[in-house]
C-alpha cells in the first residue's frame, strides 16, 4: 500500500509538470504564430494564408479594399461583415480600437473571449490574482493547467489561441490609484469586471478624468446588473451612487456564492456593449440599466438618471483632478478593505486554537461545539457532534444552546461531578465565532470560547483532508 | 390601491426572501394622493421583517439602493415626492458589486 501511494503521488506530480510544460509550449506557439502573422502581414498582406483560405498574393489595394481589411481578416470576420447592421465599416473600427478589461474572473472570462474572437485590435487584461480550483466553475477562460498561475497569463494564452492576430497586453498587477491613470489612458474603452466597491469607484473616477466610456457589469448569487457609464454626457458611477453602501450590504461571491453562468451572461453582455461602442453601432446602454434575474428568467431594462450637475467627480463644479485621484483612499471611502485581515474582538483567554481543540477532542473533555455558520454552509461540511445555530438566529434560538449545555451537565451528574461543560464556537474563518462568543458571554455563557481561524484553520493545521470551500 | 412591489439584489432577504409582493395600500389619514414617502413608510412597517437599516436610512432608502417606479429611476420623477397611482410597479434593488 505504502509503495502504491508513493507511486501515485509521483504520477500526479509528473502529470502536473507535463501539463504545465504543455501550456507553456502552447503559449509559445501562439506567440510565434502571432509574430509570424504580424511580420508577413507587414511585408505582404496576403501571404499569411490561414485554414481554408487561399488567394493569389497581391496587396489589398489591388482589390480596391479601402477599408484596410486583409483577405485573411475578411475571411475570419466574414459572418460579421455579412451583417447589414454591422458590416465592413464597423469591423474596420473594431480592428482599430483598444479595450482594457479589468478583472479576468467570472465577468472578464466570457468578455475577454468574445472581444478577442470578434477582432478588437488591442486587448488589455489586468488582474493580480492567480487561478484557483474554486474559480473554475465560472471563470471559464482558465484551464486546470493554469491553477496557481497568474490569471492574466492564463487569460492571454486563451485569447491568443482563439485569435492570434490581435495584440494582447498583459498587466499582471493590481489596479491602484498610482498606476490607474497611466494604464487606462492607453485604451479607448474600459470594461469593469471587478468584484468590489473600492475598485468600482476608482475605475469610474479614473474614466471620468480620462474621458473614457466604462462598460460596467456585476453579478452575485442569481442576479446580474449591467450599464454603460460616462458615455456621451451620461452619468458616472458616482452620479448613481454618490454615497457608498454600508459594508454589510456588500456581499462577496466568496461568501454569498454565485451560479457560474450568471456572471457569464453579464460578461457576454459587457462584450456586446463594448463591441457596439468600439464599432459605433446601435444604441449603447447609457442612462439605462439592465437587470437580470436568473431564477425567474427575467430581464428588465430600466431608465436611470442622467449625469448629475452636483456629482463631486463629473459634476459642473467638480474640483476632482488627477492629483486628488492619486491621493484618494478608496478602501477608506467605501470602508471595504481589499485585503481583509481577521477580526480581533476577544481577549486571548476567550479563544483557543484549532490544535488545542483537537486535544480537547482526543481527551474526550465534556464540551458543546456550536457552529454559527448559515445552515446551507453547515450542510456542505461540518465537524462531528456540533450544534448548528446560525449567528443571525442565535438570540432567537438561545434555548437550544441552553438545553444542549444542560444535557452535557446532566449526563455527568450521574458520575457525581458538577463542573460546567465548556462551550466552543466555530464558524468558517473565525470572525462570526468571535461575535457569537461576545454575545454569549454577555448572556451568561461565561465559558464560551471561539476556535481561532474557524474551519479553515482546522483544515490547515489539524486535518488537511477536511474540505474547504 | 393595488400596487406591485419588487425587491432585488439581496433586499428580498429583508422580506422573507419573497421578491414580488402584490399589495393593497390604503391612503394614510388626511392624505389625498399617495407618494413614495408614504409608500416607503408603509413598506417599512408592513413588509420589512428584519434589519430595517439595510433598507432605509432616515426617511429615504439607504445608499446603494435604486428605486424604480414603472421601470424608471425615481430621481427622474421627484424621488420621495413621486406620485403613486393604481397598478404602479415599484422596484427596490440593491446595487451588486460581485463578479
Ligand atoms: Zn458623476
Amino acid at each position: 500500500m505504502e509503495a502504491n501511494g508513493g507511486d501515485s503521488s509521483e504520477i500526479v506530480r509528473e502529470l502536473e509538470a507535463l501539463k504545465l510544460r504543455k501550456s507553456e509550449i502552447e503559449h509559445r506557439i501562439s506567440t510565434l504564430e502571432a509574430k509570424l502573422q504580424e511580420t508577413t502581414a507587414a511585408v505582404e498582406p496576403c501571404d499569411a494564408v490561414s485554414n481554408g483560405y487561399s488567394s493569389p498574393s497581391s496587396p489589398a489595394i489591388e482589390h480596391g479594399l479601402e477599408h484596410g481589411l486583409s483577405p485573411d481578416q475578411i475571411y475570419r470576420y466574414s459572418r460579421q461583415l455579412l451583417l447589414p447592421s454591422f458590416g465592413v465599416e464597423a469591423q474596420s473600427s473594431l480592428l482599430k480600437s483598444s479595450v482594457l478589461v479589468i478583472g479576468a474572473g467570472g465577468l472578464g472570462s466570457p468578455a475577454l473571449l468574445y472581444l478577442a474572437a470578434c477582432g478588437v485590435g488591442r486587448l488589455g487584461i489586468i488582474d493580480h490574482d492567480v487561478v484557483e480550483l474554486n474559480n473554475m466553475h465560472r471563470q471559464i477562460i482558465h484551464t486546470e493547467a493554469f491553477i496557481g498561475h497568474p490569471k492574466v497569463k492564463s487569460a492571454a494564452a486563451a485569447c491568443r489561441s482563439v485569435n492570434s492576430t490581435i495584440k494582447i497586453d498583459e498587466h499582471v498587477e493590481a489596479l491602484r490609484t498610482s498606476n490607474a491613470l497611466e494604464i487606462l489612458s492607453q485604451y479607448d474603452i474600459i470594461v469593469d469586471a471587478t468584484d468590489n466597491p473600492p475598485s468600482r469607484y476608482m475605475i469610474s473616477d479614473c474614466c471620468v478624468l480620462l474621458g473614457k466610456p466604462l462598460v460596467s457589469g456585476a453579478a452575485l448569487g442569481m442576479e446580474g446588473q449591467l450599464t454603460v457609464y460616462n458615455h456621451n454626457g451620461g452619468p458616472c458611477y458616482r452620479c448613481l451612487f454618490p454615497t457608498p453602501p454600508p459594508t454589510t450590504a456588500c456581499q462577496r461571491c466568496s461568501d454569498s456564492g454565485v451560479l457560474g453562468v450568471v456572471p457569464g451572461v453579464i460578461g457576454c453582455l459587457q462584450a456586446l456593449e463594448t463591441i457596439k461602442l468600439a464599432s459605433m453601432v446601435g444604441e449603447p446602454l447609457s442612462e439605462r440599466m439592465l437587470l437580470f434575474d436568473a431564477l425567474s428568467a427575467r430581464v428588465r431594462v430600466v431608465k436611470i438618471r442622467g449625469r448629475s450637475a452636483q456629482c463631486v467627480v463629473c459634476g459642473d463644479n467638480s474640483s476632482f483632478k488627477k492629483q486628488q485621484f492619486k491621493n484618494f483612499d478608496y478602501e477608506d471611502f467605501t470602508q471595504f478593505p481589499l485585503t481583509a485581515g481577521p477580526l480581533n474582538l476577544l481577549p486571548t483567554e476567550s479563544r483557543i486554537s484549532s490544535k488545542e481543540f483537537k486535544e480537547i477532542l482526543q481527551k474526550k473533555e465534556r464540551h458543546v461545539l456550536l457552529d454559527v455558520r448559515p445552515s446551507h454552509h453547515y450542510k456542505i461540511v461540518s465537524l462531528p457532534d456540533s450544534l448548528n445555530i446560525p449567528l443571525a438566529n442565535l438570540e432567537a434560538r438561545i434555548n437550544e444552546l441552553t438545553s444542549a449545555v444542560k444535557e452535557k451537565e446532566d449526563g455527568h451528574v450521574n458520575t457525581g461531578s458538577f463542573t460546567n461543560p465548556s462551550l466552543y464556537v466555530v464558524c468558517r474563518r473565525g470572525n462570526d465565532s468571535q461575535i457569537a462568543v461576545q454575545y454569549l458571554r454577555e448572556s451568561g455563557f461565561d465559558s464560551a470560547k471561539d476556535i481561532i481561524g474557524g474551519l479553515e484553520a482546522w483544515a490547515t493545521d489539524v486535518n488537511p483532508s477536511f474540505p474547504t470551500y | 390601491m393595488q400596487l406591485t412591489l419588487e425587491f432585488g439584489g439581496g433586499l428580498e432577504l429583508l422580506c422573507e426572501s419573497v421578491k414580488i409582493h402584490k399589495v393593497n395600500v390604503d391612503l394614510p389619514d388626511g392624505v389625498d394622493n399617495l407618494n413614495m414617502k408614504h409608500l416607503l413608510s408603509w413598506v417599512r412597517t408592513n413588509l420589512i421583517k428584519e434589519r430595517p437599516e439595510m433598507f432605509m436610512k432616515g426617511d429615504t432608502v439607504r445608499p446603494g439602493v435604486l428605486v424604480l417606479v414603472n421601470d424608471c429611476d425615481w430621481e427622474l420623477s421627484g424621488q420621495l415626492d413621486t406620485a403613486i397611482e393604481e397598478k404602479d410597479v415599484i422596484v427596490f434593488i440593491s446595487t451588486l458589486h460581485g463578479g
